[in-house]
């Protein structure tokens, strides 16, 4: 081999290195230089709160990442993450009488069954009805928010059994108990997505649906599979959600699908599907935590905030149209 | 020569080079005012290409166009359209949403002072309508409630209204009934008189001598034969100069013994078909399917792996009755389709070679869903090497291959699994002369190890050259068989070519300019 075809693989290794790890180059250069020049950044207590806060994100990231990567969208998340969490405390009082300590696990299998619900009904329309992802759980996003609403009267809903709260508020050695689950979401959806079937099969479905069709993939079905799974983590989060707050509360959570979606999308899964790694949630998910803790620290006024945030989303999709071109 | 001092076009050393193929290779003729000229072709022989070039979306390599003694250059299609030159293709470019005087003017409505001044519009508009037999409808109907043969004729008139003096059809009459053709001919011969230049693309040859004046034929990017008139000519001698070649032997076709009936297709009749198809593959047996775009032999083939659901008809393998609902039915039944469109409906560009390869096939595999990390890589490897595919890893990006390697993935798809019949629609459509010649290497040895093969292809000397037995198509039917040894080129094509227009297809019609 000459010398320059040499130096050609090495440039084209360098260059696929930078475009599978370089948010993470970019997350690890983030968070030295806020340690170094934000004020309180590197306490070991604004890391737990730091933790907590992209906890949440986190959970969700993971099964929106495949929703993405299969070339698809959920606007419905953050609904179902209230309507759960509303859910949960609702079943949890009412039951309590009755079940005691055990209603809990009432309260929370109801809440998943609000996810279940929600993700059938958003598979069974796309998938099967070749409705548009967007439309469709936009129009699932509101009927959700409305059933928490009308199923917690309008209000917040505070728990009455104290055992329901060690999930959200809990710590073993020092460490929430939300951010173990969220490590464990982490390490659960990269395999799936790695190291299985169903996983190499939604990349597939993202990069070229026909394709996979024409392969011997049942599209559909592993669509509705996808929306049911990400329905159910996202009512999961709610129960976790809940628990912190110690209430189920229906007018949580506005907005949090845009900031799971930006998160995924800032890592560098593709909008367009067929392209998604766990370390581009996990650099998404913490870039975006960083960057908000930080202004936070720094005492940004929250108008300005979003603008940041809107900025840095917006040269994050740039980013991913030229890595599409490459 | 093909072009004279009278001619007010000229195509003058035309070449167009696409990546790996010569599209056109110095093509020069004219053509006269006031005269329609015929131009054809065997698909891909150039004739769509060169019209792209007329109506300014491709620039030609090399060469260039002269109207009326100058010289011109087209860098897009808007300049096209202001030199006088309007091309009507099959696919019409109407927005059916919008009014026909709306889609006639669009791009440059009348207004007044901010709003579209309607009754100008209309007086406007019906001028031209009257003048394609569009005189009894409104020109405030919405394009997409007009019939496909009177949207035709919007465009025509659109094309009219800019002056158009180069008017080019592109097989106009493929959607048209009987009554809509008498029409349009009847325009095109009062377009005549006007002084226009008319080309006329069609794979009907007998419009052909109706309406038209002289005829260009093209045969795999040259330009074979213009005559200056019909006389003289017949169906025939039209054939043969489309055929025109040698079949050179990139095919090296080898007998081999069949076995038992491997699939029978019994009355499948959907989409895309007229009438219900009936036949057979024999274990080992390599069946060619020849027909012009829009045959119906791809849609047969989508039929039969499910892709599109049948509206009839059964399929049995090895004698056994099969249900087939999808295409993952189809697989498990050991039926295999490697699809026309190798961008669009074969490779998943953004994965790698062995995420492509192993996408079926690790389905006997996986544990508890769970990737055989080992299988993995032993098949992709072992596929690679069987198959030759050229490629840095097994993790290159299928995207990166070239379209005879990533041809070579799709087919290594199905090879880890167990194959009964593999229906191949266009193997090695667009990839260069070596690579196909081992695609047909590879096509030879599955069938001699037994499996039933149906080969689509619109390349006549493809089907002629690997096919022990080919079936021919014409416009959504199966028209006819014919076995290796009896199958010219002549005979094929005459097959798969439209005998009448509109359905009418009354038995052996011959030729009209030789009577």
């Amino acid at each position: 081999m000459s010398a320059t075809t040499v130096q050609k693989k090495q440039s084209s290794m360098a260059k696929t290195i930078w475009l599978d790890y370089g948010m993470i180059v970019i997350l690890v250069i983030l968070a030295i230089v806020c340690g170094v020049f934000v004020p309180g950044f590197a306490s070991s207590f604004n890391m737990k709160s730091l933790a907590l806060a992209v906890s949440m994100t986190g959970m969700v990231a993971c099964t929106m990442m495949l929703v993405l990567a299969s070339g698809n969208f959920d606007m419905s998340c953050g609904a179902v993450i209230a309507c759960s969490g509303v859910v949960a405390a609702v079943v949890i009082n009412k039951t309590s009488p009755s079940l005691g300590a055990m209603s809990v696990y009432a309260g929370i299998a109801m809440a998943l069954l609000v996810g279940l619900i929600v993700g059938l009904v958003n598979g069974m329309v796309i998938a099967y009805a070749k409705i548009n992802a967007l439309i469709t759980t936009l129009a699932t996003m509101q009927i959700t928010r409305g059933m928490g609403y009308i199923i917690g009267d309008g209000r917040a809903v505070g728990i009455v059994q104290e055992g329901f709260f060690k999930l959200g508020t809990g710590s073993w050695l020092h460490v929430p108990i939300p951010v173990y689950i969220t490590i464990i979401c982490f390490i659960v959806a990269g395999i799936v997505l790695e190291k299985t079937a169903f996983g190499r099969n939604t990349l597939a479905i993202g990069g070229n649906e026909e394709a996979a069709n024409l392969s011997g993939i049942r599209v559909s079905k592993h669509k509705l599979k996808l929306f049911v799974f990400h329905g159910l983590m996202a009512a999961f989060a709610g129960v976790v959600l809940a628990s912190r707050m110690t209430s189920g509360q229906p007018m949580t959570s506005q907005g949090f699908e845009l900031d799971v979606i930006s998160a995924c999308v800032l890592g560098g899964i593709s909008m367009a599907g067929g392209i998604a790694s766990i370390w581009f949630a996990v650099a998404g998910v913490l870039i975006m935590g960083i960057v908000q803790n930080s202004m936070n620290l720094m005492n940004v006024p929250t108008f300005y905030q979003y603008v940041a945030r809107g900025l840095i989303l917006l040269l994050a999709v740039i980013f991913d149209r030229y890595k599409q071109r490459r | 020569m093909s072009t004279t001092p009278s001619d007010y076009l000229e195509f003058v050393n035309i070449s167009k080079q696409f990546p790996g193929v010569l599209a056109l290779s110095e093509i020069t003729f004219g053509v006269p005012s006031g005269s329609v000229r015929a131009l054809v072709g065997e698909n891909g022989a150039g004739k769509s290409t060169l019209l792209k070039i007329l109506s300014g979306a491709h620039p030609p390599t090399t060469g260039h166009i002269r109207i009326d003694g100058r010289e011109i250059l087209f860098e897009n299609t808007s300049q096209a359209i202001d030199a006088g030159i309007a091309v009507i293709y099959q696919e019409l470019q109407l927005v059916p949403e919008l009014s026909i005087a709306e889609n006639i003017y669009l791009g440059h409505l009348p207004t007044g002072a901010v709003f579209v001044n309607h009754r100008q519009l209309w007086d406007m508009t019906r001028k031209s309508m009257d003048l394609v037999g569009l005189g009894d409808v409104s020109p405030g109907t919405k394009v997409g409630r007009l019939s496909i043969g009177q949207r035709q004729m919007v465009e025509i008139a659109k094309a009219l209204t800019r002056n158009a003096k180069i008017i080019a059809f592109d097989e106009p009459t493929s959607s048209l009934s009987s009554r809509e053709t008498d029409v349009l001919f009847g325009i095109i011969r009062k377009l005549r008189e006007q002084g226009k230049v008319i080309f006329y693309v069609s794979h009907r040859l007998e419009e052909i001598f109706e309406i038209c004046d002289s005829v260009t034929v093209f045969r795999d990017g040259n330009h074979i034969r213009t005559t200056r008139t019909m006389e003289g000519l017949t169906r025939d001698a039209i054939v043969k100069d489309m055929v025109g070649r040698e079949i050179n032997d990139i095919y090296r076709y080898q007998p081999r013994p069949l076995g038992d009936v491997a699939l029978r297709v019994k009355d499948v009749i959907g989409p895309g078909l007229a009438s219900p198809v009936s036949f057979e593959v024999k274990k080992g047996e390599i069946v060619g399917c020849f027909g012009l775009v829009g045959a119906g032999r791809t849609e047969l083939m989508r039929l039969l792996f499910g892709v599109v659901p049948r509206e009839g008809g059964t399929v049995e393998m090895s004698g056994e009755a099969v249900t087939i609902h999808d295409p993952t039915d189809a697989i498990r039944q050991g039926l295999m389709l490697c699809p026309e469109d190798r961008k669009k409906e074969g490779i998943i560009p953004g994965l790698s070679v062995q995420e492509n390869t192993n996408i079926s096939a690790r389905r006997h595999h996986k544990r508890l869903g769970f990737l055989d990390q080992h299988w993995e890589y032993t098949n992709v490897m072992e596929r690679i090497r069987e198959l030759g595919i050229k490629t840095p890893s097994q993790r290159q990006l299928v995207k990166n291959l070239s379209g005879g390697n990533q041809q070579k993935v799709i087919l290594a798809r199905w090879l880890a699994e167990k194959i009964r019949v593999l229906l191949l629609d266009e193997p090695p459509r667009g990839i260069d002369v070596v690579a196909k010649s081992e695609i047909y290497a590879i096509i030879y040895r599955l069938a001699a190890e037994g499996i039933g093969i149906v080969a689509v292809s619109s390349e006549l000397p493809e089907v002629l050259g690997i096919a022990d037995r080919s079936l021919v198509f014409c416009e959504g039917e199966l028209v006819g068989e014919v076995l290796r040894a009896d199958a010219t080129p002549e005979k094929v094509l005459s097959m798969a070519l439209p005998r009448e227009s509109n359905h009418a297809r009354a038995g052996d019609a011959v030729t009209k300019g030789s009577a």
